[in-house]
């Protein structure tokens, strides 16, 4: 379905050109389970942003699902980043003047979607998430595991095919991160393809098909088909 | 995204920030504001002209001695001659003409008037009976001056409110003489106090026969004759026929100007409005300055909330979209200001109204709408740079501002 034939994102720092990826290639089957993990500054978070479509490849392709979305315009990209794809951050990025079943809403509020049919959506994002008694809650009056659980709900209520994580559980203790990681996972059960970038190897370690990443290039690529 | 949804996120967005959007309304207020004030005050004031104007009489025609209008240098000013006088008899003559319905001639000059041992200096106003009704003025006591011949100089005569207060205190006047400069007078009537007036005022002269004025002055001259037109419509071949019958008059020659009461009244009125005009585009000029606040703010506004726009573009939205909402955040609170700012100029005018109770300081409409506005206009137009600017941000870099 994801498919990178080639990519490279190569940054300008002045007279000097910093390699963030180098002539990427991989292939990315629906609903598989990601892992990438690497030192800091070896392009994992390049490599997020390109699949994600908030960057685009210096050169090489990006195919999603059959179409080469690299060249696309910025409002066609924006429209698929919208109907495809869900973005977790380590940060969570929530509005914070907005409610938490608004934050959820928002996806939908940009892709003009009729209000009765939001209220509908959100209401049962709420009860899946366990958030039936915060809808009217702001971010600041919930804690980090309730404000990643209220991500996780933007992130999948587009019902997108892959999901992109960028640290998911890096703000979070142990025990909401992972809840937040069971969450994830019951999506990609569920059919939706998972990427998760990450330092934290118990948490790579739970993908079913490892990347590592070194200096902007792909050092390792293993399956583990049995779960733990 | 439907604009009932960016509305809300864009109201939302103001309402977060109250000091900020507080401080930005006030600014937009205060110049709408002061449009308002400002018009106000020019409009009222034009009304309170125009209004003064028509009190002074209706239909009225003024003839004056001499010409205003300059035509190079004409042979008489050489040889020492100046423009004739204006007579009783050119007066007089006037009302031959179809079109006068009335005439009051005046002769003024400042004479000593005194009653027993009070005196003061007054204005001598030398005209006939007609002159209370040419100029729509009544009398308190007694009569005006009597109808008959005005080459007749009777010695009677009739009192400001004020000044029979000041010769006579309490004691009653009528009847009784004053002597004014070399003459002594009976007084046979006062004036209804006239209040605050535009030009003259009655209150402080006395009015004797245009005859008795002259002898008094020894002059045969006339400061002016007011003539009273039969209708509006008699204005304008009224003022021709008076113009043909002093050239005819005075040797062919044109040297006195006749001027209509509309004439006065559309100067003053083209005077004050460009005036109230003038005083709109100082305070325009305001608004322009709160459009550039908008600016400042907006400005200050996205790199706040950086982070959020990425988010948005992550979550989505277009270019346009984000440009949509901070465009709308902008819009909404110019029209707030703006709307604030009428309200405040509204009570400000009748704040005015209540302070000066003659000026009738009522906003113009137009002034108002365009107060409203060019604020909103300043406000769009100031808020597309900003708004532009969310709009090109890129979203990797503004999503890990931090």
């Amino acid at each position: 379905m994801i498919e990178l034939t080639g990519v490279s994102r190569i940054f300008h720092l002045g007279d000097s050109e910093v390699h963030a990826l180098r002539e990427i290639d991989l292939r990315i089957a629906p609903g598989e389970y990601l892992s990438v993990m690497g030192p800091s500054g070896s392009g994992k978070s390049t490599l997020l942003n390109i699949l994600g479509l908030l960057d685009r490849p210096s050169t090489g392709h990006y195919s999603l699902s059959g179409r080469n979305v690299s060249n696309l315009s910025s409002d066609e990209q924006a429209q698929v980043r919208r109907e495809r794809i869900g973005f977790v951050f380590q940060v969570f990025h929530l509005v914070p003047r907005l409610t938490a079943a608004e934050n959820i809403a928002l996806p939908m509020v940009l892709a003009g979607i009729e209000p009765t049919e939001r209220t509908a959506r959100v209401k049962k994002a709420l009860a899946d998430y366990d958030l039936g008694q915060r809808a009217e809650h702001r971010p600041e009056q919930l804690s980090g595991g309730q404000r990643q659980r209220v991500a996780i709900a933007r992130a999948t209520i587009m019902r997108p095919v892959v999901i992109l994580a960028d640290e998911p559980t890096g703000n979070l203790d142990r025990a909401s991160g992972q809840e937040a990681m069971r969450l994830l996972e019951e999506l990609n059960a569920g059919g939706v393809t998972l990427i998760v970038v990450t330092h934290d190897p118990v948490i790579g370690e739970r993908a079913h098909r490892r990347l590592r990443m070194d200096d902007g290039r792909l050092v390792a690529d293993t399956r583990h088909r049995a779960t733990d | 995204m439907q604009p009932t949804d960016a509305f809300r996120f864009a109201s939302r967005a103001a309402a977060a920030y109250p000091v900020r959007t507080g401080l930005m309304m006030l600014a937009m207020a205060i110049g709408v504001a002061a449009v308002v004030v400002l018009t106000a005050l020019g409009e009222g004031a034009r009304r309170y002209v125009v209004s003064e104007f028509s009190s002074i009489g209706s239909n009225l025609i003024l003839v004056f001695p001499g010409r205003n209008e300059t035509g190079g240098i004409a042979p008489g000013m050489l040889l020492g001659q100046t423009a004739r006088d204006l007579t009783l008899d050119d007066a007089l003559s006037l009302l031959r003409i179809g079109e006068v319905q009335r005439l009051a001639p005046i002769a003024v000059g400042v004479a000593e008037t005194s009653h027993g041992s009070l005196s003061r200096e007054v204005s001598v106003v030398g005209t006939t009976a007609d002159f209370i009704d040419v100029r729509k003025i009544d009398v308190a006591q007694g009569q005006f001056l009597n109808k008959e011949d005005p080459r007749t100089a009777s010695s009677v005569c009739v009192l400001g409110a004020i000044l029979r207060d000041e010769l006579f205190g309490s004691e009653p006047a009528l009847g009784r003489w004053v002597r004014i400069g070399d003459r002594r007078f009976r007084v046979v009537g006062v004036m209804a106090a006239s209040g605050q007036g535009l030009g003259f005022n009655t209150d402080e002269i006395v009015f004797v026969p245009v005859a008795a004025a002259q002898a008094m002055f020894n002059t045969n001259k006339l400061f002016r004759i007011l003539v009273e037109a039969k209708g509006r419509e008699a204005i304008a071949p009224a003022k021709t026929k008076i113009e043909a019958a002093m050239k005819a008059r005075h040797e062919g020659k044109l040297d006195v100007t006749v001027i209509t009461q509309d004439a006065v009244l559309s100067t003053f009125d083209r005077i004050l409005k460009a005036l109230t005009l003038a005083v709109a585009g100082i305070a325009a000029i305001s608004l322009a300055v709160a459009g550039i606040l908008v600016m400042n703010v907006m400005l200050v506004a996205i790199t706040q909330r950086t982070t959020e726009i990425g988010l948005l573009k992550a979550l989505g939205a277009t270019n346009g979209h984000v440009r949509i909402l901070f465009f709308t955040e902008a819009a909404l609170l110019s029209l707030a200001g703006a709307l604030l700012g009428l309200g405040l100029g509204q009570a400000g005018s009748a704040l005015l109204r209540q302070v000066y109770p003659a000026l009738p300081a009522y906003a113009p409409t137009w002034a108002s709408m365009a107060g409203v506005l060019i604020a909103l206009l300043t406000g769009i137009l100031f808020s597309i740079l900003p708004a532009r600017r969310a709009a090109r941000m890129d979203p990797v870099q503004a999503l890990s501002k931090r």
